[in-house]
């Protein structure tokens, strides 16, 4: 460990520090310390009930969904926007970030009005049998919406640092476009684009802001977790939001160690 | 004097590039790139373009008048003033805490570096819904500080602090991970040739340090106020829905929509997306001034 000379070592610890502990640490240990008020029985009974595993059903089977999506549609335009130059390239680029910058509440409400019975895409859409606002293909809809820039983000820069003699070098020994794509370029591509795939589910799985326009919100159908817990809180049933929370704290945590490692393993390797 | 050869090499192995380039696939055909290209262009014309031009054409759909109607209501003006003044608050401070945090993680090695970066971004992985409720049990009235805060006569749950402290907790991460890894490839050098110069502290980092991460500084600015201004779960959550007292602007939007007043609903979220395009237009010039 070699010392650094720089000064603010101290002064630069306390602020994060006591910020950090202020406004991160301590409202989470106060979830914590609610849990031990918790019986066994108690949680078992908040987390397991019907309502709830339909919640959880719905919550991560609609980001499972909308990250397979994004994983798909992601690298296409990370593809697009790194392989080939065509009119409108720079604001398609800047376009892909929208999600992080548009308020979600904003988002359910447009999404909401597009595809509702009168809506722009929902009055072609309905005819057709296929019913996308107050059902599970809305939320993954919104949720696609808010996961879309995690993949193209991550692949983007792996894909501007991959080196171009070895797709020469597959070409030059009879390879295919296709094969040189599958058996060179996507195995390059792979931990970053799950990377992505990982980090627009972890997004997905906490959403609430945009769910509540478009889901509708019907116990057992269209509710999802953030929502139940939200529900349960303005029961004032402290206990089972808690119990609830946890459920999502836990595989939150777990998705983040996921994405820890994922990151290690996709940096650019350096020659 | 030149050989026959030397004129010929040059020609043969032009030749033989293009018979290469004809024969062997370097790059995807035309036909495949606009096919590549006209289903990434309608992706992004049905779920991005769509949604923002939807926002614009609903809120103007009654005429201007209808329009300024709803943005000058007294539970408008009151949602955007909490807006305003919450967003006054919370990115100042991320501000100092995230240059701080960069700081300290950039420059220093010290036991713990790696927990506490994981802790400074720990509220990304944290559900907007479950931050709200931390606060509510803590900080509400049968939370863990509840019955202190009664007694000092202090509501901060279904209140303007809460509303803070809540938005505070969702956009803690923003500037620390815009500056941070800028400071850290930028390495210590040449903060340490201005200490050796016989700069202070404070001369060495508004001098040498801020200069060079500005631009990322602007960026995680411009973020922090975005999701500030447009959270919505935490804030949700502790802010009790209080008509024109605890309404932001995005609670706003969702009483307007519950009660069907879409026109009014979208005219409000027409603010909101303004301040998205303004957001990214912010960022994509950042991404210009440091390429």
């Amino acid at each position: 460990m070699k010392k650094s000379v720089l000064p603010g070592f101290g002064l630069s610890l306390g602020v994060t520090g006591l910020a950090l502990t202020l406004v991160v640490l301590l409202p989470l240990s106060g979830l914590l310390l609610e849990t031990f008020t918790l019986t066994w029985p108690g949680f078992w009974s908040a987390v397991s009930e019907p309502r709830a595993v339909a919640s959880y059903r719905l919550s991560f089977g609609a980001a499972f969904a909308s990250a397979v999506i994004n994983g798909f549609f992601g690298l296409l335009l990370a593809w697009v926007l790194v392989r080939y130059r065509f009119p409108g390239r720079a604001i398609v680029d800047a376009l892909v970030d929208l999600p992080f910058a548009l308020p979600t509440a904003v988002a359910g409400l447009t999404l909401t009005a597009l595809y509702a019975k009168n809506g722009l895409l929902g009055q072609h859409l309905e005819p057709l049998g296929i019913f996308v606002a107050f059902t599970p293909v809305g939320v993954v809809i919104a949720l696609t919406f808010v996961g879309l820039p995690f993949v193209v983000r991550t692949v983007q820069p792996v894909l501007e640092s991959l080196d171009p003699s070895l797709e020469e070098a597959a070409a030059v020994l009879g390879a295919s476009r296709w094969q040189t794509f599958r058996r060179v370029i996507f195995p390059s591509l792979f931990p970053a684009l799950l990377t992505g795939i990982t980090l627009s589910f972890a997004r997905a799985v906490g959403e609430y802001g945009s769910i509540v326009f478009i889901s509708g919100n019907m116990p057992m159908r269209t509710e999802i977790t953030p929502l139940l817990i939200v529900t349960r809180l303005e029961q004032y049933d402290y206990a089972g939001a808690t119990a609830l929370a946890i459920v999502m704290l836990a595989v939150s945590f777990a998705l983040l160690f996921t994405i820890n490692v994922l990151q290690r393993w996709s940096q650019p390797r350096h020659a | 004097m030149r050989s026959p050869l030397s004129l010929e090499v040059p020609l043969q192995s032009r030749h033989l590039s293009a018979l290469v380039r004809h024969r062997l696939a370097f790059d995807e055909s035309v036909w495949v790139r606009r096919a590549l290209i006209g289903l990434a262009l309608s992706f992004v014309g049905l779920f991005l373009v769509l949604p923002l031009v939807t926002v614009f054409a609903r809120a103007l759909g009654e005429g201007p008048a209808r329009y300024f109607h709803a943005l000058t209501s007294r539970e408008a003006l009151a949602a955007i003033r909490l807006t305003l003044f919450t967003a006054a608050i919370v990115v100042p401070v991320n501000l100092v805490v995230g240059v701080a945090a960069a700081w300290l993680i950039a420059k220093f090695r010290f036991p713990g570096r790696s927990l506490l970066l994981t802790l400074v971004d720990l509220p990304f992985s944290v559900s907007p819904v479950i931050a709200g409720l931390a606060f509510v049990l803590l900080l509400g009235r049968s939370g863990l500080l509840g019955p202190w805060l009664q007694s000092i006569d202090v509501q901060v749950i279904f209140s303007t602090p809460g509303i803070v402290l809540a938005t505070l907790f969702v956009t803690f991460p923003f500037v620390a991970r815009e500056v941070l890894p800028l400071m850290q490839s930028q390495g210590n050098d040449q903060e340490e040739a201005a200490l050796t110069l016989g700069a202070s502290g404070f001369q060495t980092f508004f001098r040498v340090t801020l200069p060079r991460v500005k631009w990322a500084l602007l960026s995680g600015v411009v973020l922090c106020n975005a999701r500030a201004m447009g959270e919505f779960g935490a804030v949700s959550v502790v802010s009790g829905h209080i008509r024109g007292v605890t309404n932001t602007v995005p609670l706003h939007v969702e009483i307007l929509y519950n009660e069907y007043d879409s026109t009014g609903a979208f005219a409000v979220a027409s603010l909101l997306t303004l301040l998205a395009v303004v957001t990214l237009l912010v960022k994509k010039f950042v991404e210009w001034r440091t390429e």
